[in-house]
């Protein structure tokens, strides 16, 4: 096979790579919207705020310490403890769950029934505000993500050698087999098992099935008996575990910093493609963009344009998806009456 | 008491139709605008043009060509960076082009070639809607920020890649570069401002208006009664870009001075003026001003009171800055979720009665 | 209606007003937004020494420092307001700290006859002090760096660098464009295969860059990054088991926390540098007694030492000496802006002279005339230590291609002058 070949074959999986950590950060999004029609702004400041929980919980960081200390004069910064990755996940699910509750009880109760760019609106309210609470809380320092679940066993990182020992043949001379980034794997499995958990949830049981009956229309729902309340507290807590798990993975890369929350853009262009309303959806749509914009990259941009084309291609990609579907290629048919 | 219609006869359809139908509401139009044009230009210096009025004045103009489209014509736009960047470049072109021609000009000009490449960018809207329609726009910003950045030549191939504004006059007075008075730069972004809102009052109190707010509540009803979408919603997209455009030409060349598109036109931008419109009211021209003072002005009070009165330090106040802004959005929307305009209208409702309100 | 903010605006009364007993610096700092982590350490730097200076020596030259920290979170927006905020109070001369403040602070502070010292950035040409009366970017620019690196790989080639590949990793931006021009004219030189690599901002997906140096194997990689993208490069770069040693970022892309989220395996990486790591001198002692000791650290008080903090500590002890050379061309401690701005030009900074701050061999030793406001473009080149969490310095400060940046400044400088009406000073 030759080279050129094979290295196109290699673009085009770590497109799929990307592809699902974008989908990762799409899906809290899809969740949201789903079930009660807003586009929540706030997802990439949640991950945000997920991953700063998280790392403040390891190292044992005071909360709050800066503000503390400008205020009453001390020198507080940790509690001299370090937690296990486990318990320190499991605290910042409980963290996730507590921030969801609030959102419901705070901002959203008091919004039932707005249209849905007011609701839109109140997320960037929350967003600011998310914002400017995980940088009280945690400093704004970058800090670096490390999760093991035992000695030894942590997020991996860097290519994975087997893969590159076993196709190292393929090619010749200038063929050193395929690259494929062992963290981007384990991204991939969660991913995968994430979304098969999250359609046998809305499919098989109670609240899932009472999750889509809210998504289908809210009043029903309730005269039917089913808590709105309570219903959204889930999905909210939902992605923040979505947005927590997408944190860990774009944090162990980069570090846990500001730049963190920006990954919402990268999102955006699948959520058109995919659809606002299908986990699917979020899935095909983030494999289309990884790979759509690598392989352009590849093969016309950095050698034609310049480079750096793939920001806005993702988003060209999208747009000539949506004038044959307008809605979206899993999304649900516009049907509109007068 | 005073705030009455009761005594106002209008005796003309002109008269019935006017923008402020009372009379103490006109007289204090007239005075806000004389304020405003031959009262503060004498007051003012470079710290208050410069971190206050400049950046309201500039950004109401973006906001109210965002609320064309937005909030009158329903398009949902996140291009509004690109198009920002669209006028400031060409603005430069122009300027560096033709350096005897008169600041006016040029800046009309650029607003004439943003609106041309808003259509461009509109056309998709004509099959998609809503909120999917963002990613056409935001192609539009993230492609052209990324040409403005990669092609030499509309940075005149400087080796730094930034855009500086020379100094460029209009009748005779400095309107950019560094030695511009500061009355001189705040009288001509005030021009344009004022002019900007009441063309796009005009506009859309007007058939161009009714169009696009019938194709804004239902496009499918709106076709049907004879409404042709395509002229209404390009229409729409391009005086939109319009006012844009102006906005991003007096933003780099009165305002900034100098500019790198990638930072002062990022997608950061689409976003502040789509929050400043919805958080002002969409579809209400006041809605914009107060929109953009609140994203403007209300930071700038937060750091003044944080840091020069109290003292605090300055990362502790930037951070309560977000919160407070971000909480104040949320409790804003619950009081009212129409946007700082309907809390307005609803006071003025509520001086019509006052003090008698039964 | 619109201009019901206005009026109220008038008719608030600005109570600052000018208070010209001490002497005034202001901090233009951003310990806020995408690039905090680089901002905090250096405003406490900057911060730090002018304490160190009121405590230990009341001052400079008997008048007290103010220090007016306003935050920028790296907004040029912002920027604008700290800078009109603080020139009323008789600022002595802005360190903008991004290049978009910088560019755009150039005319108007110009204008104003306030100084600014944009050290290791900004617009390079502004060294040109026949063009640029008000702007200082002593000691090294962005392409003496580039010339910097190259000489390094000349140095470890053996002075031949003919059929190398070189690749240049940048932020796709006014500033990661810097080097470009520097490294095009040095390959015709030299010979080596230049490759370009563009990467768009914020830089968290780096995959398609990394991918192609994979393929390509150049012998050498370049980097002009900033904020997330020096992260995720140093982490990618670990992943492809790309060789670190041969991996040399700028100033702005080689400090700690560029390389400590990529673990031990960042081992090796070098970036250059234009002043020194560590806490080494005798400087920080005192900073330790008078500053730290005394609760009166600008930050947390556990960035010292660190890159960052060097670079702003740096930046205040040569504001600090310039103020002090104005004052004595003066006669006066109580200097204003344009005196400043004369201590600035005939700033000297001697090996001596470093010796007696506590900070010897700090940076290069250089003088600073009417022509030449970019130093003598002295660059280092550091290593970074995963094992000991440290940079160390493993090239001494080396001169650059001035020859040839000499060239392009005057030439990027006569664009400027010609664009604005500049009449060439220094005659």
């Amino acid at each position: 096979m030759s080279e050129a070949f094979l290295y196109t074959v290699e673009v085009f999986l770590n497109g799929l790579m990307a592809g699902v950590l974008y989908a990762l950060v799409a899906l809290g999004f899809v969740l949201i919207y789903k079930a009660s029609g807003i586009f929540n702004f706030a997802q990439g400041v949640m991950a945000l705020f997920a991953a700063m929980t998280l790392v403040g919980f390891q190292n044992g960081q005071v909360p709050f310490a800066h503000l503390i200390n400008a205020t009453f004069g001390l020198h507080v910064t940790t509690f001299g403890w370090n937690l296990h990755s486990t318990v320190a996940v499991f605290l910042t699910v409980l963290v996730m769950i507590a921030l969801a509750w609030a959102v419901q009880r705070f901002v959203f109760r008091h919004l039932v029934g707005q249209e849905p760019i007011i609701l839109f609106m109140a997320t960037i309210g929350l967003a600011y505000f998310l914002e400017g609470v995980a940088d009280l809380m945690w400093g704004s320092e970058i800090k670096t993500l490390d999760l093991c679940w035992a000695v030894g066993a942590c997020l991996p990182q860097g290519g994975n050698l087997w893969i590159e020992q076993a196709t190292e043949g393929l090619g010749g001379e200038g063929f050193y087999g395929f690259f494929i980034d062992s963290l981007d794997i384990v991204a991939a499995l969660v991913a995968m098992v994430l979304v098969a958990a999250l359609v046998a949830f809305a499919q098989y049981t109670k609240q899932g099935r009472a999750m889509r009956a809210v998504a289908d229309d809210h009043q029903a729902a309730l005269s039917v008996g089913v808590s709105l309340n309570f219903i959204w507290i889930l999905v909210w807590s939902l992605a923040g575990f979505v947005a927590l798990v997408a944190g860990i993975m774009w944090g162990a890369k980069s570090g846990v910093q500001f730049s963190l929350s920006l990954i919402a853009l990268k999102a955006l262009p699948v959520l058109m493609l995919g659809g606002f309303t299908s986990i699917p959806g979020a899935i095909v749509g983030g494999l289309i963009i990884g790979v759509g914009e690598k392989l352009f990259e590849f093969l016309i941009g950095a050698p034609f344009l310049g480079g750096a084309t793939e920001n806005w291609f993702a988003y060209m990609l999208a747009l000539v998806f949506l004038v044959f579907r307008p809605q979206g290629l899993f999304g649900e048919k516009i049907i509109e009456r007068v | 008491m005073f705030y009455r219609e009761a005594g106002e006869f209008s005796t003309t359809y002109k008269d019935d139709s006017q923008t402020f139908p009372i009379k103490f509401d006109r007289w204090r139009y007239y005075f806000v605008l004389f304020v405003a044009v031959f009262v503060i230009p004498f007051m003012v210096n470079d710290y208050w043009v410069n971190s206050i009025f400049l950046p309201f004045l500039i950004y109401a103009i973006a906001a109210i060509g965002l609320n064309i489209l937005v909030g009158y014509c329903g398009q949902v736009s996140l291009g509004t960076g690109g198009f920002m960047a669209v006028g400031a470049y060409a603005c430069y072109k122009l300027m560096t082009s033709f350096p005897d021609v008169s600041m006016f000009v040029h800046v009309i000009i650029a607003g004439a070639i943003t609106a041309v490449v808003g259509v461009l960018f509109g056309l998709p809207s004509l099959r998609i809607k809503g909120f999917y329609l963002a990613v056409a726009t935001l192609a539009a910003q993230f492609f052209l920020v990324w040409l403005f950045n990669r092609v030499p030549w509309f940075y005149n191939y400087s080796a730094s890649g930034q855009i500086n504004a020379p100094e460029r006059d209009t009748f005779g007075v400095l309107i950019t570069g560094p030695n511009t008075e500061a009355w001189a730069a705040y009288l001509f972004c005030v021009v344009f401002t004022i002019v900007s809102a009441v063309i796009a009052r005009n506009l859309t109190r007007g058939s161009v208006g009714r169009k696009w707010m019938a194709i804004r509540d239902m496009d499918i009803a709106a076709e049907i009664i004879g409404v042709n979408p395509l002229t209404a919603k390009l229409s729409a997209f391009a005086i939109s870009s319009f006012f844009v455009g102006v906005s991003g030409a007096l933003f780099f060349s009165v305002y900034l001075g100098a500019v790198e598109v990638g930072e002062v036109f990022g997608i950061n931008k689409s976003f502040l003026v789509l929050f400043m419109i919805i958080i002002g009211g969409l579809g209400s021209i006041f809605g914009s001003f107060a929109g953009a003072a609140f994203l403007v002005l209300l930071p700038v009070a937060l750091k003044v009171v944080g840091v020069d009165w109290l003292g605090w330090p300055t990362d502790i106040v930037a951070h309560l800055q977000l919160v407070i802004v971000g909480a104040l959005i949320i409790v804003f929307l619950i009081a009212e979720p129409h946007g700082i305009a309907q809390l307005w209208r609803v006071a003025k409702e509520k001086l019509r009665l006052w003090p008698f309100p039964h | 209606m619109k201009m019901k903010f206005a009026t109220m605006a008038v008719a608030a009364v600005m109570a600052a007003g000018p208070v010209m007993a001490d002497l005034v610096f202001p901090s233009l700092s951003y310990r806020t937004g995408p690039y905090a982590a680089s901002g905090i350490p250096f405003a406490d730097g900057y911060a730090d020494y002018f304490t160190l200076l009121n405590e230990r020596d009341g001052g400079i030259g008997g008048a007290p420092v103010r220090m007016v920290e306003c935050e920028t979170g790296y907004n040029t927006e912002k920027g604008v307001e700290c800078y009109e905020s603080t020139k009323g109070e008789g600022a002595l001369v802005y360190q903008p700290l991004s290049t978009g403040i910088t560019y755009q602070l150039i005319p108007k502070a110009t204008a104003d006859g306030i100084p600014i010292h944009s050290m290791g950035y900004g617009r390079t040409s502004a060294s040109n002090g026949t063009v640029f009366s008000h702007v200082f970017n002593y000691p090294a620019n962005y392409w003496d760096g580039a010339s910097g690196a190259i000489n390094y790989l000349l140095e470890e080639n053996g002075g031949n660098l003919d059929g190398k590949k070189i690749a240049l990793i940048y932020h796709n931006s006014a500033y990661g464009k810097e080097p470009i021009r520097t490294l095009e004219e040095l390959q015709k030189q030299h010979g080596f295969e230049l490759t370009l690599l563009p990467v768009d901002h914020p830089g968290q997906e780096q995959k398609s860059q990394w991918l192609q140096i994979r393929r390509d194997r150049p012998d050498y990689v370049v980097m002009w990054g900033w904020g997330v993208m020096n992260q995720v490069a140093v982490q990618e770069a670990v992943n492809i088991r790309y060789p670190m040693e041969n991996f040399i970022g700028v100033w702005w892309s080689g400090s700690e926390a560029d390389v400590i989220p990529a673990g031990a395996a960042a081992n090796g990486y070098k970036a250059l540098t234009f002043h020194g790591v560590g806490k080494d001198y005798p400087v920080y002692d005192d900073i330790q007694k008078f500053v730290l000791d005394a609760g009166k650290a600008a930050g947390a008080g556990d960035q010292i030492g660190t890159v960052q903090y060097n670079r702003g500590m740096y930046a205040a002890m040569l504001a600090a000496e310039a103020a002090r050379t104005a004052q004595e061309i003066h006669g006066t401690a109580d200097i204003t802006p344009a005196m400043m701005r004369d201590g600035m030009e005939a700033l000297e900074i001697t090996e001596e002279k470093m010796a007696a701050l506590g900070l010897p061999n700090y940076g290069p030793a250089f003088k600073v005339s009417c022509e030449q406001h970019g130093g003598p473009g002295l660059v280092g080149v550091t290593q970074w230590d995963a094992a000991a969490q440290q940079w160390n310095v493993i090239s001494d400060y080396k001169p650059t291609d001035r020859e040839l940046i000499g060239r392009l400044i005057e030439e990027d400088s006569a664009a400027y002058a010609a664009e604005n009406n500049i009449e060439p000073r220094c005659n």
